[in-house]
């Protein structure tokens, strides 16, 4: 049903350019894991805090507060990065159950972490109590699995 | 003299097996690549604190102190992984230009975090609240943000060289700095 859009995906202007260059898709790639690693820092700083564990003599509100332009920041770089690369082999995605993983679970991460983690890191009490735990080990799970199954696309 | 080891260790039967397996190489390689989000992650956390930029009311100790143990596992992962990958393909990876390049800036980045732990760093209880820190600490972010950046980068690109020795011809200057010659010909 949805193989139409893809394969109209695959051949907008800024698909065929990727798919057609020799440098666009490695150098997006590497732009993509630059965004990563910000991520990573990003997420771990407060989930680490709300785990109890990393900067714990620092308040969850002030870690989260300093965060988020660069978790913004990072999400904003990797979309940026990963549509073009999506778009260039966007056929190739479709058949691909990485890519499905990593598509149905980017939203509830992006859902949780803004809706549901954002409101516990500002009035989490120190120390973190259970919500604090909870919510930090699922932002950790659902980000990795997030990650893992988009380092797959690759492999699959 | 190191072309012949790296020939030999290629060809022992663990590296062999390595390379070749389905699902073995692609779990080292996908773990080196998200222990970025820990390890560079957490570096870069710490970078944007020493130049001044982010976190600046969190004092610098509290990153050196409570956040680099975590660097410090993210830090022993990609080793490890990172070399299991190289065994793979020892003289593959020797006469890649782009880890070369990778080894190298890596190297400095070793260096610059050495220098700021011997130097300024040692006085941290005198700046550790200051919102911008002093010169040197800011010098040793930027040069450690700019130097992840670079063997991130260079560390994707070594499964794309377009300069492997096998695809001749290239220009003089790829043949020097990829070390392509007679030993480096068929390279597994």
């Amino acid at each position: 049903m949805l193989e139409p859009f893809f394969r109209w995906c695959e051949s907008t202007a800024l698909g065929r350019a990727v798919a057609e260059s020799v440098w666009a898709f490695p150098i997006l790639e590497a732009v993509h894991l630059i965004g990563l690693c910000v991520l990573g820092g990003a997420l771990l700083v407060v989930d680490l805090r709300l785990l109890g564990l990393g900067l714990t003599s620092q308040p969850v509100a002030r870690l989260a507060r300093n965060a988020r332009p660069w978790l913004v920041g990072s999400l904003v770089l990797m979309a940026a990065t990963g549509v073009p690369l999506f778009l260039s082999e966007a056929i190739r995605a479709y058949y691909n159950t990485s890519f499905w993983v990593k598509v149905c679970t980017l939203p509830v991460a992006l859902a949780f972490t803004f809706l549901v983690r954002e409101r516990v890191a500002r009035r989490e009490a120190d120390p973190p109590g259970a919500t604090g735990r909870i919510v930090g080990a699922v932002s950790l799970a659902l980000w990795f699995t997030v990650a893992a199954a988009g380092r797959w696309i690759g492999f699959s | 003299m190191i072309e012949r080891f790296l020939g030999w260790l290629g060809q022992t039967s663990w590296s062999v097996a390595l390379l070749e397996s389905l699902y073995v190489w692609p779990l080292v390689e996908s773990t080196h690549v998200l222990t970025l989000g820990l390890f560079v992650g957490t570096t870069v956390m710490m970078d944007l604190r020493l130049t001044g930029i982010a976190f600046r009311n969190v004092p610098v100790t509290a990153f050196t102190g409570r956040l680099l143990p975590w660097t410090r596992i993210g830090f022993a992962v990609m080793a490890a992984t990172g070399l299991l990958l190289f065994y793979s393909q020892p003289l593959r990876y020797y006469h890649n230009i782009f880890f070369r390049a990778k080894v190298v800036v890596l190297m400095l980045a070793g260096a610059n975090a050495a220098i700021f732990h011997a130097g300024v760093h040692r006085s941290a209880g005198d700046w550790d609240e200051d919102a911008t820190p002093p010169r040197s600490a800011r010098i040793a972010g930027a040069v450690s943000l700019t130097a992840w950046a670079v063997v991130v980068i260079a560390g994707r690109l070594i499964a794309y060289n377009w300069f492997d020795c096998d695809l001749q011809p290239q220009p003089g200057w790829v043949n020097r700095l990829a070390g392509c010659g007679a030993g480096a010909a068929g390279a597994e």
